[in-house]
């Protein structure tokens, strides 16, 4: 065997290339395993997921995920500061969902302080949560399809989401990182213009979900990209903590709006997508009936949603309206007092989780009747979906882990906290 | 007979003579066992065929600071046949601060517990691969425990060679 010059190409790849032969095999180099490192500025691991992968050839035999490289210690943060001052924080957690992560945060403080929401408010806020859904979805399905080089349909998503970010920017004066919650109700009451917006959306979403759609499931490169690829066999699915739309697609009908209703999901009529292939063809499916889904609650959110306060009427624990506190001294007093020395809620710990468009979005807050936690752990979603990675991509090809990342839709300001 | 008088008489007439508590707050179901049990503990739950806990949605660990055991490893875990979650407590001493791994038990442990180590250091014996997985290796220190300071200690981190 003769040796090749360093930057020397092997004949037999150029004589094969001339060929146009695909199934060339080279006894040397090319068979010994190799070790590629992918990211973390690669624009398929949407953020800085950081993976080392173990090569034979294209085939990958062991993949290795690093974390961190977006660890701003979130909960370390939280342990040094008010309950009020860490809801703009949320919105860092999962950056294309801040909606749910706000209303996330603010259930499980009012659970823990004992705090009763008003009916409108709780309808708004999940009027917002599903929203926020639907947002998240668009950008998953729109990434997902350009990972795997279908370009137009990330155009077509992203103009639908800006639909959503434009009611955000009705609904609370913030597009992006929205801090619209607080705890006790809501930042300000949704307005008529908003709601008309919310209306003229869900209306002319589904159609154009449709359009998007056509676009893929007629589309023979993108369907044989992903049938079959990524499987997660169901046995396995809860055991490496998958949840959320990746679980539903494995064959659980797990869903926690359903399991442990929070809100007003009780009164709501809706179906859950479950698939049971596992693949990322199915992880794809179930994205966009959950969008279809999310919208048919906005519907009956809008039909059903009552008039009357938006702030829960218990002036130790609930921040007054600004107008008050200038007019009136108990509110002034009382904004005084939450605003210096927080909202001390009874002695005590709490676990509370709501279904976030990734999966489960837990906190566990544990109080010592102060006013800011004395420990608060974030259970992302995403930090548990990543974590079965290299259990899917083992024995699918170098190209296939494109498909694969973006058929989970991990949000690395969520894994990294 | 609700689920969980059947998941303590269960686990009560499964352990006998071992400390074991149950306690409730806000309708959340805990349980405090001694570390010693903690991995025999949750096969049980796991694969007892009534109770069967098979997600592990998250393991985390308490800095009490002050306390005489001054850990608490805190493991919540769902079973979705019976829609129950329980949460099991263990508390751990500074002086010895390690717990056996139950990533035997549920493979998503394995993360939780690089976090809970990386952050808390807390040891998990039989760990497969116990390494930090946010902050690099040579970081000395555990930053969500309460002697670490909020703004971080300078130097600490070592910034790359010119």
């Amino acid at each position: 065997m003769e040796k090749l010059e360093k930057g020397e190409v092997h004949p037999k790849i150029i004589q094969a290339l001339l060929d146009a032969n695909t199934d060339i095999s080279v006894d040397d180099a090319l068979e010994n395993e190799m070790i590629l490192n992918m990211g973390p500025q690669h624009p398929a691991t949407h953020g800085v997921l950081r993976l080392l992968l173990r090569l034979d050839g294209e085939t990958i035999v062991a993949c290795v995920p690093d974390l961190g490289y977006l660890h701003r210690g979130y909960e370390k943060m939280a342990e040094n500061m008010s309950y009020y001052e860490y809801i703009p924080h949320t919105d860092r957690l999962d950056y294309i969902s801040p909606m749910a992560n706000n209303v996330a945060w603010v259930l499980a403080v009012e659970k823990l302080a004992g705090i009763e929401v008003p009916v409108r408010a709780q309808y708004i806020r999940m009027m917002i949560a599903e929203l926020a859904r639907i947002a998240s979805h668009l950008v998953a399905i729109g990434a997902f399809a350009m990972d795997v080089g279908a370009l137009t349909v990330f155009l077509w998503t992203l103009r639908e989401r800006e639909k959503i970010l434009d009611i955000w920017d009705i609904l609370c004066g913030a597009r992006f990182t929205n801090s619209y919650t607080r705890i006790g109700g809501v930042a300000n009451d949704a307005q008529p213009e908003a709601l008309a917006k919310v209306k003229w959306f869900i209306d002319q979403f589904e159609e154009n979900l449709d359009e998007c759609e056509r676009l893929l499931n007629s589309n023979r490169i993108f369907i044989e990209r992903l049938e079959g690829i990524g499987v997660m066999p169901k046995d396995e699915a809860l055991d490496y903590g998958f949840t959320g739309p990746n679980l539903r697609a494995c064959g659980y009908e797990f869903d926690i709006r359903r399991a442990n209703p929070y809100l007003k999901y009780n009164d709501i009529d809706f179906k859950i997508p479950v698939y049971t292939e596992g693949d990322c063809l199915a992880r794809y499916f179930v994205r966009a009936d959950e969008a279809r889904e999310s919208s048919k609650i906005v519907r009956q959110v809008l039909e059903k949603m009552p008039q009357g306060e938006i702030l829960a009427n218990q002036p130790k624990k609930v921040l007054p309206k600004k107008t008050e506190i200038y007019s009136r001294m108990e509110e002034l007093i009382h904004d005084f007092m939450i605003v210096n020395f927080g909202i001390n809620p009874p002695v005590g710990e709490i676990y509370h989780s709501i279904e976030g468009s990734k999966g489960e979005l837990g906190f566990y807050l544990v109080s010592k009747g102060e006013g800011h936690p004395w420990k608060c752990k974030i259970r992302s979603p995403s930090f548990c979906n990543l974590q079965a990675l290299p259990r899917i991509v083992t024995g699918y090809m170098v190209s296939d882990i494109v498909a694969i990342i973006g058929s989970i839709d991990p949000i690395m300001g969520e894994a990294d906290k | 007979m609700d689920f969980r008088e059947i998941l303590i008489r269960k686990v009560q007439e499964k352990f006998p003579g071992e400390s074991l508590t149950f306690s409730d707050y806000k309708n959340e179901c805990v349980l405090q066992i001694d570390k010693k049990n903690i991995v025999a503990v949750c096969n049980f739950l796991k694969n007892d065929p009534e109770l069967l806990f098979e997600l592990c949605e998250d393991i985390t660990a308490i800095d009490w600071a002050k306390r005489k055991n001054r850990f608490t490893v805190v493991y919540h875990i769902y079973s979705l046949k019976n829609n129950f979650r329980l949460r099991i407590k263990t508390d751990l001493d500074e002086s010895d601060c390690s717990v056996d791994s139950v990533t035997s038990v549920w493979k998503s442990a394995n993360w939780f517990e690089r976090e809970s180590w990386d952050m808390y250091g807390i040891k998990f014996n039989n760990h497969p691969d116990l390494r930090r997985i946010y902050l690099p290796e040579d970081f000395e220190y555990h930053p969500l425990r309460k002697d670490f300071p909020l703004m971080g200690i300078p130097g600490s981190l070592s910034l790359p060679k010119k």
